[in-house]
């Protein structure tokens, strides 16, 4: 091994989008070694879809009822993987050694957790993708969408938010030990039933509907199921125009508090000596 | 200008209230005043729980000091860790970090990009040093079928190839076996000899010989404190006025080896039960002083088995500096 000229090391904007590559890597190649996905991610979630499939079914509700049910399926692919995949992952991450190698890194934080969340957002897609494409095709689902660019933006700003709120939480998480798995476990369920995935929100009273409006996939796919479907708009909850308005202030809002949360949780960390659980 | 300089550090551990036990304070480190130079291969050698992963964590900005202050190069590691960062990496024995998923050459190039290393250079890098940790091979093999000794020797080259300033090597061989080790110290040893202008590398162990045959200066640490600094030349030297011997004698009862430790010709002994026996190790004054010690065992009626001679080493050095041996402080204190 013989002594080398000095490595060149890229820094600032480079460095940042070297790392957000670099960490998002794993996540999408991921999708291709590990395929237990296909059974975790597509199965499960498609055995509680068929269910409300029948209930729906069953009270004679309107067609559309049942997209509402194949859309809010695919939608929980993103949620979990919020859950599980991004605001535990930095607890994960101490568990095994690797968030001290992330911090000590002359790099940014952030882009590390925005790597984990565009690499996780595209394997969520893919499963997502999975899940609608299959749940409509099974029960025979039709789609009339009025613009195509409103439920671009509605998805884009939704994911965004969505994954803004997952890199907020996953610094909040950080300062946690095992009770970030039980804090997961304990959201997921309620969230499924507050942000409305199988059923329209305005079946809530207006403020229970306007605080479950916190999670961005309330107002997303209270939106996404007044563009895509033809009585989407009389269930809607508020005009997707407003519904979009707020998704762009709840995107910069959970992009903003997660730089400034993981700022002050890292030096949290540091200060309380929570990075590694090791003594000495 | 120093490689490392820490002045009065201190660091304490505050332990959670558990219905076992109250709330308590643990001093992790003590008013280490240390400092190394660049280009030096400098070596923490104490047992576990003395407080050298605390000392590495503080250098690498993983942990804040209570108080005083450490310097990587003149950079404050609280008031300018960014800039700090910039020059260090560090590798730490048994970690388990990447993803299993990945390969080596990917986790290695996933870690690469953190450092603004270029993909194409990285890569050139990654399979170099593979080479020369003899895990070119494997280079398209999972991380997770990776045996602990390959896994060790892939997180040495993670550490090794963003080149750094100053590289912290935490306790680097634990767990590898005797051959995986002998490669590991090799490739330390080379890599700081061949540009020790630019290069720092400060090792934690608890292995004497590794910190014996490595390392340019060793400090002996024990619960958060330094005890001696120095090379382990030096270090083995100030014993030297000391004769040291082996014994392993048919019987001896602890009563017993504690009238031969009070005897004013012992200045040090280590005794350990074993099987048909025991071992004693004792630093004597002269070798003069052995007639004392072979008449006494006789009165005691124990046999000697096996007698020799042998310099001091760095273990001896650590005995004398705290009492007893690492190993027994390790039973004592482990936490």
């Amino acid at each position: 091994m013989a002594p080398q000229a000095s490595l060149h090391k890229n820094t600032g904007w480079r460095l940042f989008w070297q790392t957000v590559i670099g960490r998002a890597y794993p996540r999408i190649i991921g999708t291709q070694r590990d395929l237990s996905w296909l059974f975790f991610d597509i199965f499960f979630p498609f055995m509680s879809m068929i269910g409300y499939v029948y209930v729906y079914r069953a009270l004679k509700a309107p067609n559309e009822y049942i997209g509402f049910v194949v859309l809010g399926g695919a939608m929980t692919a993103f949620w979990i993987n919020i859950l599980w995949s991004m605001s535990s992952q930095l607890y994960w991450e101490k568990e095994t050694g690797n968030l001290s190698l992330y911090i000590m890194a002359p790099t940014s934080m952030m882009a590390i957790l925005l790597g984990m969340a565009l690499g996780g957002l595209f394997a969520t897609l893919v499963r997502a993708v999975v899940i609608l494409a299959v749940g409509s095709w099974v029960f025979q689902v039709t789609y009339a969408v009025a613009s195509f660019w409103q439920l671009f933006a509605v998805f884009s700003l939704t994911m965004v938010a969505l994954y803004g709120m997952g890199m907020m939480l996953a610094s909040l998480f950080m300062l946690l030990n095992r009770e970030a798995w039980h804090l997961a476990s304990l959201a997921q369920e309620p969230i499924f039933l507050l942000s409305g995935f199988y059923f329209p929100i305005n079946a809530f009273n207006f403020w229970l509907a306007l605080s479950a409006s916190v999670i961005p996939l309330t107002l997303g796919m209270d939106a996404m199921r007044q563009l895509v479907f033809p009585s989407g708009a009389l269930l809607g909850f508020l005009s997707v125009s407003l519904e979009i308005t707020i998704l762009v202030g709840l995107s910069l809002a959970f992009l903003i508090a997660a730089y400034f949360m993981l700022r002050k949780m890292e030096r949290l960390a540091i200060r309380e000596g929570r990075l590694t659980d090791r003594l000495s | 200008m120093y490689a490392i300089e820490t002045n009065n550090l201190h660091r304490i551990y505050k332990i959670k209230k558990t219905k076992k036990s109250p709330a308590k304070t643990l001093v992790a480190l003590e008013n280490i005043n240390l400092t190394v130079n660049q280009g030096e291969l400098f070596g923490l050698l104490g047992p576990n729980g003395a407080g050298k992963t605390t000392l590495i964590k503080i250098l690498t900005t993983l942990l804040a000091p209570n108080s005083g202050t450490a310097r990587i190069l003149g950079l404050d590691v609280v008031e300018q860790p960014d800039a700090v960062r910039q020059q260090i990496n560090m590798v730490s024995g048994g970690e388990s970090s990447g993803y299993g998923l990945l390969t080596v050459r990917e986790n290695l190039w996933m870690f690469s990009q953190f450092y603004g290393i270029p993909s194409k250079q990285a890569n050139q890098k990654i399979m170099e040093l593979l080479k020369v940790v003899g895990l070119e091979d494997r280079a398209n093999t999972k991380s997770s079928d990776l045996s602990t000794g390959l896994r060790q020797k892939m997180n040495i080259v993670r550490g090794f190839m963003t080149d750094p300033r100053i590289l912290f090597l935490d306790e680097p061989t634990l767990g590898l076996d005797v051959s995986a080790s002998r490669d590991v110290r090799q490739f330390v040893r080379r890599w700081v000899d061949e540009d020790s202008h630019q290069r720092t590398l400060l090792l934690t162990t608890h292995y004497m010989v590794e910190a014996d045959e490595l390392c340019d200066r060793v400090a002996i640490i024990n619960q958060g404190r330094i005890l001696a600094c120095d090379t382990p030349q030096a270090l083995k030297r100030s014993l030297q006025r000391d004769v040291i011997f082996n014994l392993i004698v048919s019987a001896l009862d602890e009563s017993d080896f504690n009238l031969l430790k009070s005897m004013p010709d012992v200045h040090l002994a280590v005794f350990k039960q074993q099987e048909g026996g025991a071992m004693l190790e004792l630093a004597l004054q002269d070798d003069a002083s052995l007639s004392t010690v072979i008449a006494f065992l006789t009165e005691k009626g124990s046999r000697i088995l096996n007698l020799s001679k042998r310099e001091p080493t760095l273990e001896d050095v650590f005995v004398s500096l705290v009492g007893l041996s690492m190993k027994e402080v390790e039973n004592g204190t482990a936490s």
